[in-house]
C-alpha cells in the first residue's frame, strides 16, 4: 500500500463497513466524494440504492425503509444534511429512526484556517439537533463507522459520520 | 371536487390488505378503516415527506402492497420524489393524492398555481406508467378497483374540497388515538417485522 492509500478513505472499506452492519438500503444524493462508492454499490446486489433529488427526502424515504424492518444509511453532502434539518426533526427524529448518515464533511481541513462555510456550520447543525458524530479520514479510522451503526440501533435515533477526506475518500 | 371523507368510504371497499399512510387524510381514514394495523397514520412529521416514507415502505416491503395518500402541498415540496419513484418503478406503490388548491392547514391560502397543475401528467412525465386524474367522486368510485389491481407505481390525483383550518396549532383538537411510536410498533406487529 502506497503513503497516499494509506492516508486516505477508501471507498471498499466504506463499502465494507456498511455491510458488515447489514445495510440493505443507501439513500443518497452525489456529492464531489462518493463516484468511486457509488460504482461499487451500484454493482454489489445485495444494495439497493435509492437516489434522491433533494436531501430532506432522504430522512423520509430512510423511515419508511426502517419501518418495514430493513436497514437503511443515508449518503449526503454536509450541504444537503443542512437543507434537510426538518426532515431530519420530524422523520428520523420524531420517528426514533437508527440510521446512520455518512456526510461528506465539505471544507473539512485540519490545517490552517476553514474557508468553506459548508464546514463551519456543520458541526454546529448537528450539535443544534442533539446528534452524535465521529470524524473518519481515512482507513484507520474506519472502525468508527461501526461504530456509529451500533450507537444509532442502541439509541435509536440518527447518528452521523463525517468522511473528512474530500477529493480523496471516495474518489481515487 | 368531492369530500375526502366520501372517497375513503368508497376505497375501503377495495383496499384488500394494502398498508395505507393516510397523511393529511389521516383524520377521516381512522374513523372508516376496519384494519388500523395496516394503516400509518402519522399526522405530518415534517411536511413534504409523506410520498417518500411511503416509498420506503414499500422498497422495503415489497410482498405488500403500499397505498399513500399524499396532498399537493407536501408533493410540491418535493416533487423530485416523482423522479426517485420512476427510477424504483416499485410496482406495490399507489400514490394518491389529495388536492384541495390551498394550504387548509394555514388558513387556506392557495398553493402555487393553484388551479392549473395538472399533477398526474407531472407524475407520467416522471416516470409513472400510469396516472389519473379525479374531479368528481362517481367516476373515481367507477375506476377506482381497476386502478388497484394494475401494478404500480401508480400515481392518483384527486380534487377535493379544503376543509380549513385558522386555529393555532397548540389550540387544535388531536385527531391521532396512538402515538406514532405505537403506530409504527403495530404495524411491524401486524406484518411480522421482527428486527
Amino acid at each position: 500500500m502506497t503513503q497516499s492509500q494509506e492516508g486516505s478513505l477508501s471507498p471498499e472499506t466504506v463499502l465494507q463497513e456498511m455491510k458488515k452492519n447489514g445495510v440493505t438500503h443507501v439513500v443518497w444524493l452525489p456529492d464531489s466524494e462518493t463516484n468511486w462508492l457509488y460504482l461499487l454499490m451500484k454493482a454489489d446486489p445485495s444494495l439497493t440504492l435509492v437516489a434522491v433529488a433533494r436531501e430532506g427526502l432522504a430522512f423520509s424515504a430512510a423511515a419508511g425503509i426502517s419501518a418495514g424492518g430493513k436497514t437503511p444509511a443515508i449518503l449526503v453532502q454536509n450541504t444537503g444534511l443542512m437543507e434537510s434539518g426538518d426532515s431530519l426533526r420530524g422523520w428520523a427524529l420524531g420517528l426514533n429512526i437508527p440510521v446512520v448518515l455518512i456526510v461528506g464533511y465539505r471544507g473539512w481541513t485540519r490545517h490552517g484556517v476553514t474557508q468553506d462555510t459548508a464546514a463551519t456550520y456543520t458541526e454546529r447543525f448537528l450539535n443544534a439537533f442533539g446528534i452524535n458524530y465521529y470524524l473518519v479520514e481515512n482507513n484507520a479510522d474506519a472502525s468508527r463507522i461501526s461504530v456509529a451503526f451500533e450507537e444509532a440501533k442502541k439509541t435509536k435515533k440518527p447518528v452521523a459520520v463525517l468522511v473528512g477526506d474530500e477529493y480523496h475518500g471516495f474518489n481515487r | 371536487m368531492f369530500e375526502t371523507a366520501e372517497m375513503f368510504k368508497i376505497f375501503q371497499k377495495y383496499r384488500g390488505d394494502a398498508v395505507v399512510v393516510p397523511g393529511r387524510g389521516g383524520r377521516h381514514w381512522i374513523h372508516i378503516s376496519t384494519k388500523p394495523n395496516r394503516d400509518v397514520p402519522l399526522g405530518d412529521p415534517a411536511m413534504g415527506g409523506h410520498a417518500s416514507f411511503a416509498l420506503g415502505l414499500a422498497l422495503a416491503r415489497p410482498q405488500n402492497k403500499v397505498v399513500v395518500f399524499d396532498s399537493e402541498g407536501d408533493l410540491l415540496m418535493g416533487l423530485g420524489v416523482l423522479a426517485t419513484v420512476g427510477e424504483q418503478q416499485p410496482k406495490n406503490f399507489y400514490h394518491f393524492m389529495l388536492d384541495n388548491e390551498c394550504y387548509a392547514t394555514t388558513g387556506g391560502q392557495p398553493v402555487p398555481n393553484a388551479r392549473n397543475v395538472a399533477y398526474d401528467v407531472i407524475a407520467r412525465g416522471a416516470g409513472y406508467p400510469r396516472a389519473f386524474a379525479f374531479d368528481n367522486l362517481e367516476s373515481f368510485a367507477i375506476n377506482i378497483e381497476a386502478i388497484l389491481t394494475q401494478p404500480g407505481p401508480v400515481f392518483v390525483a384527486m380534487k377535493v374540497l379544503p376543509e380549513v383550518e385558522n386555529k393555532p396549532i397548540g389550540q387544535r383538537k388531536r385527531w391521532q388515538t396512538r402515538t406514532r411510536e405505537q403506530v409504527l410498533k403495530d404495524l411491524r406487529q401486524e406484518l411480522g417485522i421482527t428486527n
